[in-house]
């Protein structure tokens, strides 16, 4: 135990007379006061005490810990553990959820060559979509962290609107700009000469779109979490490089990347869980279209159980989702405890 | 040691470092120059929901220069605002971030100081496991969910489908996790001798919590409810999927929803009701940019 043993004094002190009395000696002599109160409260705690009482277990250390605990656990364990376990329940059954079919429709799903895709748009998507964002946010993280002082904020300020949108609202505004008539992209490609781009409606430009409308929403992240990692690396071992005479490359090889490691593989799997588990941009921008040739998990999942009313079958293609979330969730973790063990 | 000899007896010395600050000069040059281009790329779409907005439809369907308003117009804004039903859902939206905010707030104070503090029986797997619960997305839960919904509402006959109020019970299991963890990480860092001052003069915990941790970790605690309310303010799944009234809908799925009425889009309205739904997050960011950004990187950073 680190803890001071004054830490672990019950607060409600009255249950709990030897603890005050510890006390007294550790107090500076001009709370003489406080501590003849605290004496005389002790001693009427004492004689009311009895062995078993549930005053007693109430001021108990780790019955207080549980209560303060108990709403978190309730709501993680109802609304989030719970559901997640009944998920799996009901993917094993049919689809008026009478009949139990144990793996019937994960055999199902293996035969359809949407599935397939869905597993390989899923895959192409979250991997392209959190490679640009992450460059794109090293990138402009030191372009800003070259910008002196004062600017420097505004800049940020600036770049990191994208994450501030709800993307719900701006995936509308990157649907208005790819609107096959009146695109303003389309408009702008035409001043130079160039055909207009079916963005929506094509398969490779649909990609193209949903990707980057994920970048454009993500990259900030990046970005915000790059620039506190450089912010970090001591301006010593840029001087040292420079002395070593290191051009800027090899800063970055050889001192930027290997001091933001950490940070950089955190923040790429965080984002890979999430874009993973993609669902607004692809369902407002294409919907999975055209020809499902957008879908990922999550829109495939919303077509096939709310729309299509299969809900087990939506179970069990939300389901595909765990095993990569779970290996980005144990390098996270493995992460996160390293960094804390450091500290 | 190497470097410094090299530098002594190298004659250049002076050119060389005035071919460094020509250097920066020159750096300093490209960064301005890259970050305009990428700042367009950035903030391109808002800057085209604004335009739009302020254009009649007219104006739209002439197909004149999009990135430029000839009319300006704020007939959009006008009919908006004035629509019951976008008030509407402009009211379930507050409603339904300010209370879940609350109750986050309930929940993952308490929660974050019991564990950052009093090391319990199971306290590290509660911890992590919070964390975890953290990376669960939306996208996994929300078809049991449905299907629990319905399942409760069948055996009790509470209507809980298509009700705005489900959402408050749904939401806080995307925000307290997040909240919790940078609770606790807030609290973690606040000095042990000054609890313990505390107890010693005869504090209870409920009194350390309101007098020493919540003053001491409010810059966390603002960065938290932040956070609660972006999120519960952005959420798209799990209203869409739950609420399908138009009397019922929160903000992005209203706008989404009803605003598109079948292959007619109404741009001009769309666009203006997009940048109504942003402007509380916006407003917010602008003015607290700095606890937004704490709440970001503490949620990755802090270990």
């Amino acid at each position: 135990m680190r803890e001071p043993p004054g830490a672990r004094a019950a607060p409600i002190a009255g249950s709990r007379p030897n603890w005050a009395g510890f006390a007294i000696p550790l107090q500076e002599s001009d709370t003489m006061a406080d501590v003849v109160v605290e004496q005389g409260h002790t001693v009427s705690a004492a004689r009311a005490r009895k062995p078993t009482s549930l005053r007693n277990i109430l001021g108990r250390k780790s019955t207080v810990a549980f209560m303060l605990t108990l709403p978190l656990i309730l709501l993680v364990g109802l609304l989030v553990l719970y559901p997640a376990l009944y998920s799996v329940h009901l993917a094993t059954l049919n689809k008026s959820m009478q009949k139990f079919v144990a793996l019937g429709n994960f055999q199902f799903l293996f035969k359809r060559d949407t599935f397939w895709m869905v597993v390989k748009q899923s895959c192409i998507f979250a991997l392209t979509a959190v490679f640009f964002k992450a460059l794109i946010g090293f990138i402009v993280a030191h372009f800003v962290h070259n910008i002196p002082g004062k600017k420097q904020r505004k800049w940020r300020g600036m770049l990191l609107v994208p994450w501030v949108i709800p993307p719900a609202m701006s995936t509308l505004a990157w649907l208005w700009l790819f609107d096959p008539s009146y695109s303003a992209f389309n408009y702008t490609l035409s001043l130079f000469g160039i055909g207009p781009v079916n963005w929506l409606g094509d398969t490779f430009w649909a990609r193209f779109s949903v990707i980057l409308v994920n970048v454009w929403y993500g990259a900030p992240f990046f970005l915000i979490m790059y620039l506190a990692a450089l912010k970090s690396v001591p301006d010593q071992l840029y001087e040292a490089a420079a002395i070593d005479g290191a051009n800027w490359w090899q800063k970055i090889w050889y001192v930027t990347l290997p001091m933001m490691r950490n940070i950089i593989a955190i923040t790429a799997l965080f984002s890979l869980i999430v874009t993973f588990a993609n669902f607004d941009i692809v369902r407002i921008l294409t919907s999975g279209g055209p020809l499902d040739k957008t879908h990922l998990f999550a829109t495939w999942a919303f077509k096939v159980g709310i729309e299509g009313s299969d809900i087990p079958l939506g179970a069990s293609v939300s389901l595909f989702m765990v095993p990569i979330l779970a290996i980005a969730a144990i390098f996270i973790l493995r992460d996160v405890s390293k960094r804390g063990n450091e500290a | 040691m190497s470097t410094l000899t090299i530098d002594k007896a190298g004659p250049t010395r002076k050119v060389k470092y005035g071919s460094m600050s020509r250097d920066r000069a020159w750096a300093l040059r490209w960064s301005y120059f890259f970050l305009v281009l990428f700042a367009i790329f950035f903030l391109t779409p808002p800057l085209y929901m604004l335009i739009t907005s302020l254009k009649s439809s007219a104006e739209i369907s002439a197909a004149t220069n999009p990135w430029w308003v000839f009319h300006p117009t704020l007939s959009n804004y006008v009919e908006l605002l004035t629509s019951n039903q976008f008030l509407r859902f402009f009211w379930n939206s507050s409603i339904v971030a300010i209370v879940v905010v609350v109750i986050t707030m309930l929940i993952s104070i308490p929660a974050a100081f019991a564990l950052a503090r009093m090391k319990f029986w199971g306290s590290a797997t509660l911890a992590t496991g919070v964390f975890l619960t953290y990376l669960i997305p939306d996208s996994l839960l929300f078809i049991p969910l449905f299907k629990m919904l319905a399942v409760i509402q069948d055996v009790t006959g509470i209507t809980l489908l298509n009700r705005w109020y489900v959402l408050l019970f749904i939401y806080p299991t995307l925000t307290v996790p997040f909240c919790t963890w940078i609770m606790i990480g807030y609290f973690a860092s606040i000095p042990k001798e000054l609890d313990e001052a505390a107890l010693i003069d005869g504090a209870s915990w409920l009194q350390t919590l309101t007098r020493i941790f919540i003053p001491v970790a409010l810059p966390g605690l603002i960065a938290a409810t932040i956070f609660a309310f972006t999120v519960s303010w952005a959420q798209f799944l799990y209203p869409l999927v739950f609420t399908t009234s138009v009397d019922q809908l929160v903000l992005p799925v209203g706008i989404t929803t009803t605003l598109i009425k079948g292959d007619v889009f109404n741009w001009g309205q769309i666009m203006t009701g997009a940048l109504l739904g942003a402007a509380p997050p916006l407003i917010i960011y602008a003015f607290l940019m700095d606890y937004y950004i704490a709440g970001l990187t503490a949620g990755a950073t802090k270990g």
